[in-house]
């Protein structure tokens, strides 16, 4: 990995629920070097928005950072002024969202929303903003973006409300894009200009980008290292190809298992059998994963479960690995 | 065998705001001119880019969208000349059901899992008595197999996949012989999405509940369809058996489309890019073809005469003046 840009250092999230606390993430540490694309995959649930939304200190008000930082270019962003972190998110960081239906203003058009942020980033005359509105769609490839910008977020099928999100995160030129299922729900050859645009981003301008997905095989095409995650856990990573070649935690492996593309008949699928425990048990296991693994052995539930190199760049965190 | 489902030049053109005050109306051709034919116990795979369409055809043949022009038959009965209302209460409602993308937007929060799941069959199947109906929303449940305890639980209650199971009990409680999918795993885990899949084959095999599968995920369409119908800016551009068109697709934009699907293990073959923009769906030039502009194999003709769909053998259509 190139030097880190974004380091995430023990980072442990609560949410305090009115049925009990909920430990979300627990001790989650990975880099994202500069100009690298870092792929995080898990289940849902696994806290892969959270750990989004922890960088962009955009947590739901019941959310407690129990402990941890997030160091952006050396600097703890959990440590800045509220107005200091504001001030990152417009200009350093800038996410994408998982719904974009949802994230857009349902009463303003697509066009206001990309002006808005532009605006607040670098003032201009109206003219001048429109042209850049325009130019922000036809880099995400939207059809017709004279027109389609005086449109309302309902009137645009679910793929362009999505360009139309990532042209809104890519218009502060951000240092850090965090992606949360940028493509889902758009077709294959879209998804490949939107990822070839990010990626051309990673490799010409240095943009960091975290990329969140349950989609392995996009992960694999676009990512140099994986992060997999389970139940608020770190428990594998390393480069992309590694992962797919040589994965050494159970979970990784049975993953990869339930691809579509890894198998030439629907009765090949086989899908992980049980379901992420409930966080708010007090009793959880040291690997989170036990109560799924069939390579639990009695030395897997003693005491804390700390993350183990297997190679150069490869951490697993299990006591019995592949 | 006959058509359980047929359409026929299936249009629907949105009207636009006027720009301005005098500037003429425009329309946004959605879906243009679809011909679509469905037998039972088939699996039909309805793919394309973004925008192309597919939702807004999937809800016409769900009659839940008032067509601009064509025609819709069931099981030989003409079904686009009722209103979208009238539909709803007809007796053939209950033989076309549709299963939404997002099971967390298409499931109404305030009821549990069995009201979700009697609610379509008080609406469409003659009036019985409670046992009957507790017996039917039971029966659902099992098809899709959903725990009995989660039969009193809300959606929020429910995991992703869950929700989505719910989603397909709802929609095959009353019986239909053809359910409309629209991209129903895209918002599940692959772990998840693969039971799902696993589901719907199994429904369909058991039950012969034939399937539209509109789906972003090809490889989750090579999977469980044999037929795929390939659109492109609201038309069908190729369709055919699964196996043979991703074999060898005839169309340039379904060679495209296919060669970008992401892979696991480096491709073998080069990425097809599509450059360029898609021509607007709104006032398009209707005397060409619509792939121009973007097409890797254009020809000066393809700028004069718009291709027609075409046999290309027994059971494959093109539209492309050249594909062979
Ligand atoms: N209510 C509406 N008013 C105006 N235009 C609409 C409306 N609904 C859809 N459209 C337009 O019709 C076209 C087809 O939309 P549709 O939702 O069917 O696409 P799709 O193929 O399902 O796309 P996706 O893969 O992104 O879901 C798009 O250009 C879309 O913007
Ligand atoms: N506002 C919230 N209140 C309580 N729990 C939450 C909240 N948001 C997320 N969670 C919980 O945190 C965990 C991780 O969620 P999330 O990061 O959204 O998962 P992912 O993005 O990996 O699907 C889940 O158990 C989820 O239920
Ligand atoms: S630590 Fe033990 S239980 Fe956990 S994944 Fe490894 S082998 Fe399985
Ligand atoms: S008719 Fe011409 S432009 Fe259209 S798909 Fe065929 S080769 Fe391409
Ligand atoms: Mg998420
Ligand atoms: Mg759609």
């Amino acid at each position: 990995m190139t030097q880190p840009l974004l380091s995430l250092r023990g980072l442990t999230v609560d949410f305090v629920t009115r049925s009990g606390t909920v430990n979300v993430l627990d001790d989650v540490a990975f880099d994202i070097g500069l100009g690298e694309i870092v792929g995080i995959i898990g289940e849902s649930g696994s806290g892969k928005s959270v750990t989004a939304y922890s960088v962009m200190g955009i947590l739901d008000r019941a959310a407690r950072i129990r402990t941890g930082e997030i160091l952006f270019d050396g600097t703890d962003v959990l440590r800045m002024s509220r107005a200091a972190r504001d001030r990152w998110r417009g200009k350093d960081a800038a996410i994408v969202f998982q719904n974009p239906r949802t994230a857009l203003n349902p009463i303003r058009t697509v066009g206001d929303q990309i002006a808005d942020v532009m605006a607040r980033h670098t003032p201009a005359s109206a003219a001048e903003l429109r042209a850049r509105t325009v130019a922000a769609l036809k880099q995400v490839r939207a059809p017709d973006p004279e027109r389609r910008m005086h449109a309302y977020p309902f009137e645009l099928s679910g793929g362009l409300c999505q360009r139309v999100g990532i042209a809104i995160a890519l218009a502060c030129a951000p240092r850090l894009l965090i992606a949360d299922e940028p493509t889902t729900g758009l077709d294959v050859t879209t998804q490949a200009v939107v990822m070839d645009l990010i990626r051309s981003l990673a490799r010409s301008r240095a943009l960091s980008v975290a990329l969140i997905t349950h989609d392995l095989a996009l992960a694999a095409e676009y990512c140099d290292r994986l992060v997999i995650m389970h139940a608020g856990h770190v428990v594998e990573v390393a480069p992309t190809a590694r992962i797919v070649a040589a994965a050494r935690h159970p979970y990784t492996a049975r993953l990869l298992r339930s691809v579509p593309a890894q198998v030439a008949s629907i009765g090949e699928l086989q899908a992980i059998e049980g379901a992420l425990p409930d966080l708010r048990r007090r009793d959880l296991p040291p690997c989170r994963f036990a109560e799924r693994c069939d390579r639990r052995r009695p030395a897997c539930d003693a005491g804390r479960l700390v993350p183990q190199a297997v190679a150069p760049g490869h951490t697993v965190a299990c006591r019995n690995p592949l | 065998m006959t058509a359980l489902l047929e359409a026929r030049g299936l249009t629907k053109y949105y009207p636009l705001r006027r720009p301005g005050p005098f500037a003429p109306r425009q329309q946004l051709r959605a879906v243009d001119g679809v011909d679509l034919t469905i037998v039972p116990g088939e699996a039909v795979g309805l793919v394309g880019e973004s925008g192309c369409g597919k939702s807004t055809l999937a809800r016409l043949v769900c009659r839940l969208l008032d067509p601009t022009a064509g025609t819709l038959r069931l099981n030989g009965t003409e079904i686009s000349t009722l209103s979208a209302s009238a539909f709803a209460r007809s007796a053939a409602r209950r033989q076309i059901q549709m299963v939404f993308q997002d099971p967390t937007e298409s499931l109404n929060p305030r009821f549990p899992v069995f009201e979700l799941i009697a609610d379509p069959i008080r609406r469409l199947l003659p009036r019985e008595g409670r046992a009957a109906l507790r017996a039917r929303v039971a029966a659902a449940a099992a098809a899709v197999n959903l725990p009995p305890e989660l039969i009193d639980r809300f959606p929020h209650q429910l995991s992703g996949g869950q929700k989505a199971r719910v989603g397909i009990a709802r929609a095959i409680a009353v019986g239909p012989q053809l359910l409309v999918l629209d991209e129903p795993t895209s918002a599940l885990d692959v772990s998840v999405q693969a039971t799902v899949l696993q589901l719907l084959d199994r429904l369909r095999r058991e039950r012969g509940i034939a399937l539209l599968f509109v789906s972003h995920d090809l490889n989750v369409v090579r999977l469980l369809c044999d037929r795929i119908v390939v659109m492109y800016l609201g038309q069908v551009v190729e369709s055919g058996p699964a196996a043979a068109v991703y074999a060898a697709p005839a169309h340039p934009y379904a060679r495209a489309l296919l060669s970008a699907i992401p892979s696991l293990t480096p491709r073998e073959q080069a990425r097809t890019r599509l450059d360029g923009d898609p021509q607007s769906p709104i006032g398009a030039p209707l005397d060409r073809c619509r792939f121009c502009g973007r097409c890797p194999e254009e020809q000066p003709e393809c700028g004069r005469r718009a291709p027609a769909l075409r046999p290309l053998d027994a059971e494959r259509q093109v539209r492309c003046h050249f594909a062979r």
